[in-house]
Formats: C-alpha cells, sequence, structure tokens
C-alpha cells in the first residue's frame, strides 16, 4: 500500500522544538505564516522576518530564513529599512501586544501610515508575557495582571487600546483583520487572513497587519482549555473578530 | 585639477555621504543639522537610494539597524537631543556589529540646550552613550574638506570593522561654508560582498543578525570580539594632527571648531616668539593616545591646555594618558559660546580663565 503524507511541518519552519509554554498559541501562528508562505510560493531566499521582543524573542530559531531581532517595539522601523533595501522580499515582522502597542505604538502607526510593503502579524495575549504577566495595552477591564493585581481598573490603569480599530482610521493601510486561535474554524479564518495580508504584500499592495487573539495560560493562571473559552467568552467580545480594512 | 565648490557643511556630508556609497538614510528635523536630511532628500533617489524623514531619532536608527542588516550603506543624522534618543539602537548596532554612519551636529545643552554649537556630548560620544560594553568609532572634523573627507571615508571604515561610526561634528561645521573638493562617486555594486547579511539566504543557510545571547560563554566572546575590533582600529586607524607640538612650552589639546581657533592662537603666539602649539585628535574613539602620550614625555613641554565647549569631558582622557607627567589645564565655554582666538590667548598666558 502506497502511503500518504497528511500532515508535515511546513518546509519554511526549522526543526527546532518550539519553547513556548503549553496551551499557548504562539507555535499555531508560526505555522500558519509558513504554511501561508509555502502555499503562496514564497521560498526561504524570498522572505526575510523581524522577531520581536518578548515571548516570541526566539522566532529566529523558527523560521528557516534571513531573520533579525528587533530593539523592543522596533521592528516596523527595522523592517521598513529591510523592505527599502530589498524591495523584492517579502519582509514581515511578529510582535506581542506591548511590542507593538504600548512601546512601538509610534512605529506601529507611522509604518502604516506611510504604507510600507510589509505584513505585521499581531500577536495580542492580554499580558507582557516575557517579563512574567505585568499589565499589557491590551489587558481586559477586571483583568489580573502582576501590576493590577485587583484587575485592570480604567481609572488607575486606563483603558485597553484597540489597535486595528485605530490604524483602520488611517488612509495608508491597506489591510487590517482581527483573527483568533481558540478553535479549529478560527485558526483556518487566521490562515486565510495572514495569507490574504501576504498576498497583498506580494502584489506590492502595501501595508497590512494581522492582530491574532492569542492564548497565555500561564499568565492568565488558567488551564489551557479555560483559556481558549477565555478568548471566546471574554476577549473576543471586547475586540470583536472582523476586517477593519481592505482596500482591495 | 579638482573643482573646488563652495558648500555648506551640512549639505557637503550629504553629498559626500552619497558619492562614498550611502543609499539610505532616516532621520527627524532637528536644527543645526537640517540640511543634511534636506538634501539627501532629493539627492538619494537620483542615485536609487532611499531616503525616510521617520517619526522619531528612535525610529531613525532602527531603520538604520534594518538597512544595515539588509546590507545597504546606511547613515542618519541628528543633533544632540536626537542623539540621546538613538543610544538603544547604537547599543544594539554595535552588538549586532552593523556597519553605519551616524551624525551628530552637536548643539549646548543639556535639556533642549540650545541650536548654537557645543562639545558637551564628548562623553556620550566616546564612553558609550548606551547601555552594556560597546564603544562607537568616533571622528571629529576640523573643517568642511575634513568633514567631507572623514564621511567618505567612514562608510569604508564602517564596512570593515563592521562598527558604527560617529562623526561628532558641531554646530559651526554643519552650518558655515568653505570651499571644498568633493571625492569621486563610489558605486555600490563595486563594494564587496557582505556575507552576513540579510539578503535572502539564497544557497546557503539563513543569516541571523540578533543581539541576544543567554550563553555566557557565547555572549563574553561576542563583547571580547568587539573589543578586539576597537583595539584594532586604535593599532591602524587613529589620526591627529601634531602643530609645533615637538619644541612646544604649551600644548593646546583641541578638536573641531575650537582647534581651529586654537591654530589661530598658536600662530599668533609664535608670531611673538611664544612656543606653543596644538594637538588636534582626528579620533576621539579610540584616542590617539599613543601620540599624545609621546608629547606628553618631550622635556620641553611643561604644560597641556585642554580648551573645549564643555565643562570639562574630553580633558578626562588627556589626563589619563598624561597621567601626571606634566600638568593639564582646562579652559571651557557652554551655553553656546565659541571661545575666541584672544580669550583663548589670554588663557594661555596665565590670564582670563
Ligand atoms: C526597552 C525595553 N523595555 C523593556 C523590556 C522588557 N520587556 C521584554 S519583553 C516585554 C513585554 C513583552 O510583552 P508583549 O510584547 O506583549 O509580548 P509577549 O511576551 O506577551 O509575547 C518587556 C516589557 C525590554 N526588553 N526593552
Amino acid at each position: 500500500m502506497e502511503e500518504k503524507v497528511v500532515f508535515a511541518r511546513p518546509s519554511l519552519l526549522t526543526d527546532a522544538p518550539f519553547h513556548y509554554c503549553p496551551g499557548c498559541t504562539h507555535g499555531i501562528v508560526h505555522r500558519l505564516i509558513a504554511e501561508v508562505l509555502g502555499e503562496l510560493n514564497v521560498s526561504r531566499e524570498n522572505v526575510i522576518g523581524i522577531a520581536p521582543v518578548g515571548c516570541a524573542v526566539f522566532a529566529y530559531d523558527y523560521f528557516d530564513c534571513d531573520m533579525t531581532e528587533a530593539a523592543h517595539g522596533r521592528a516596523p522601523a527595522v523592517a521598513t529599512g529591510i523592505k527599502r533595501v530589498h524591495p523584492d522580499k517579502v519582509v514581515f515582522s511578529y510582535q506581542g501586544d506591548g511590542d507593538l502597542a504600548c512601546i512601538g505604538a509610534a512605529e506601529t502607526i507611522h509604518a502604516a501610515a506611510r504604507n510600507e510593503n510589509i505584513t505585521i502579524i499581531f500577536i495580542n495575549n492580554g499580558i507582557f508575557g516575557m517579563t512574567g504577566g505585568q499589565m499589557a495595552p491590551t489587558t481586559l477591564l477586571g483583568q489580573y495582571s502582576t501590576t493590577c493585581q485587583d484587575g485592570r481598573d480604567p481609572v488607575l490603569n486606563g483603558y485597553p487600546v484597540h489597535v486595528c480599530e485605530m490604524l483602520s482610521q488611517l488612509k495608508g493601510p491597506q489591510y487590517i483583520e482581527r483573527v483568533s486561535t481558540h478553535d479549529a474554524a478560527n485558526v483556518l479564518k487566521a490562515k486565510k487572513a495572514i495569507k490574504k495580508a501576504f498576498q497583498y504584500q506580494l502584489e506590492g499592495k502595501g501595508f497590512s497587519m494581522i492582530e491574532v487573539l492569542v492564548a497565555c495560560p500561564t499568565n492568565w493562571k488558567m488551564t489551557p482549555v479555560k483559556a481558549l473559552e477565555h478568548i471566546k467568552n471574554e476577549v473576543i467580545p471586547y475586540f470583536p473578530l472582523g476586517v477593519y480594512k481592505d482596500r482591495g | 585639477m579638482k573643482e573646488r565648490v563652495l558648500m555648506k557643511g551640512n549639505e557637503a556630508i550629504a553629498e559626500a555621504a552619497v558619492r562614498g556609497g550611502c543609499r539610505f538614510f532616516a532621520g527627524y528635523p532637528i536644527t543645526p543639522q537640517n540640511e543634511i536630511p534636506e538634501y539627501l532628500s532629493k539627492r538619494l533617489p537620483e542615485v536609487g537610494g532611499s531616503f525616510i524623514q521617520s517619526e522619531s531619532e528612535v525610529s531613525a536608527i532602527n531603520m538604520i539597524y534594518g538597512a544595515s542588516c539588509a546590507g545597504a550603506r546606511a547613515m542618519t543624522s541628528s543633533s544632540s537631543p536626537g542623539i540621546s534618543l538613538k543610544q538603544e539602537g547604537l547599543s544594539y548596532i554595535a552588538c549586532g556589529q552593523l556597519p553605519c554612519v551616524v551624525i551628530n551636529m552637536v548643539r549646548g545643552g543639556p535639556g533642549l540646550g540650545t541650536i548654537y554649537p557645543g562639545q558637551a556630548d564628548y562623553f556620550q560620544a566616546v564612553k558609550g552613550g548606551g547601555h552594556g560594553d560597546y564603544k562607537l568609532f568616533v571622528y571629529t572634523p576640523a573643517t568642511v574638506q575634513e568633514a567631507v573627507d572623514i564621511t567618505y571615508k567612514s562608510f569604508e571604515m564602517a564596512d570593515k570593522y563592521r562598527i558604527p561610526v560617529l562623526i561628532l561634528g558641531d554646530g559651526t561645521i554643519g552650518q558655515m561654508m568653505e570651499p571644498v573638493v568633493l571625492p569621486e562617486m563610489k558605486d555600490p555594486a563595486t563594494f564587496p560582498e557582505k556575507k552576513w547579511a540579510l539578503t535572502g539566504c539564497k544557497g546557503r543557510e539563513r543569516n541571523i543578525i540578533n543581539t541576544l545571547d543567554m550563553n555566557p560563554e557565547r555572549l563574553e566572546a561576542i563583547t571580547d570580539r568587539l573589543f578586539d575590533v576597537y583595539e584594532q582600529i586604535r593599532e591602524n586607524e587613529t589620526e591627529y594632527e601634531n602643530y609645533m607640538c615637538d619644541d612646544a612650552e604649551t600644548v593646546i589639546v583641541a578638536y573641531g571648531i575650537v582647534s581651529r581657533v586654537a591654530k589661530s592662537a598658536v600662530n599668533i603666539l609664535r608670531e611673538q616668539g611664544k612656543k606653543v602649539g596644538l594637538f588636534r585628535p582626528i579620533t576621539v574613539s579610540p584616542y590617539p593616545d599613543k601620540a599624545l602620550s609621546a608629547i606628553a614625555d618631550l622635556p620641553n613641554v611643561k604644560k597641556f591646555l585642554v580648551a573645549e565647549l564643555s565643562k570639562g569631558q574630553m580633558v578626562e582622557d588627556v589626563r589619563l594618558i598624561v597621567n601626571g607627567r606634566k600638568p593639564v589645564e582646562f579652559y571651557g565655554r557652554t551655553g553656546g559660546f565659541v571661545i575666541n582666538t584672544e580669550e583663548l590667548i589670554s588663557v594661555v598666558e596665565g590670564g582670563k580663565r
């Protein structure tokens, strides 16, 4: 009987095991990026990636393409420098919410406003994962973090930042969508969005950002299953999924 | 004979950068260096390069990080407050061994300070203004021609040693006009291949440029390498001007615009039969320590006078090198004042302090 391969590692991923915590969905997003670039026939020599400072700081270990790691929040500026030198390469940055929406907010907004022809994969896990669970700009009202231990209080801590909604007000960006990883159907939708974002870059259309809701069971102090339910029941109502901008 | 043209310092530097192969510039406006981005915004697209007016100096230096990772000759320029904002990026660039050129047209500080010239960013430039163990390769031009030659050469130096080169100018160098001979246009296609750069990993292992290493042995080795390279630069590339120091009793030590004032003072004092000389470092990191030390050993040299537009920064390096062999005096002005010739002569003669 002939054996048929039904599941394999996408060629853009190395064989290094992910270092992520159990139940974290960073790994799923890495895989989606590698899968869609494969499906778009973008080979390893045509991709350059930028890792952030955050849990995904080691992303350069996992993608089999030229990679760098930017200072905290500066990935869109680094991506801009790389893309301007190599306009023929697919350039993507992969950033957490502290990185992209807090310390790097200016870089994010202005890369979008310039319509840089890059793709940003924005991981919203509602927390500073790498540094041990402090409040992020996306931490929900009432949510526990190590720097808002009674839950985020808007009077003391202000309100969460809605990045897709904000960026979609700008004329520059081409495609902005928020997707989730809390179940298989949504992972497939996330894949479609990420593919379209890269497709736009390949077509030279310009800036795209896909915000991906990701679970952080460790810092949310939940089981992996509870964390996925939490995305569905608490995070999505506050950060609604959908296309925020698509200039087609 | 090559054509001499009258150019403003900032514009001459910008043109020299293009001729030296610079094809990427990002910067944020600040006086007194605005003519650099203004000039390049027009000039770089003409040669197929990229110019970006960034949202901040923080972003600009990280764009330089990216462009340098990608293998381009890249430059940013700013003035003191903006250079402060670039320090985190410079630390990453130094650790990543990424070549680039950074211009600081220094203005008086601290704080927002003034738009008039200053030299009070010396510590920041030569001691490593950002976090961690690293050094920049720092030049201090004194004329527009020298600024042109240094800018042109800096791209070679940056690539050769894989180190960020900082050109420590001052408002005067950027703003004054002088006749210059511009160097030849280089063709970036002829530059040696950067095997480490992110160019798309066609037919090779992927390249990774990062500044994180949780393995103590490896990180210590990286740090050691940065300092080995710095010592090679000290050995091969330090530059200085010795102007009548060999028979001098008093040696003025000054760089940049102050060195020009000091040279006039030396000329006037020499006409009066007074044995005064000028030691002018052209690189201040690494410092031309051997040359200065040799002067300190001369029996005729009785004392040094360091003159700066600061409360006393380079004087600390001079004192370390002279190491008590001769007295080292200091004279400085701040607030945007430039020391003038009469003032300096009176200081040399033991008058004004
Ligand atoms: C300039 C600077 N400030 C702070 C830090 C420390 N730091 C590292 S990661 C991080 C937050 C990361 O959170 P996020 O971007 O949400 O990514 P996650 O770890 O949750 O994936 C912080 C504050 C740093 N490395 N650099």
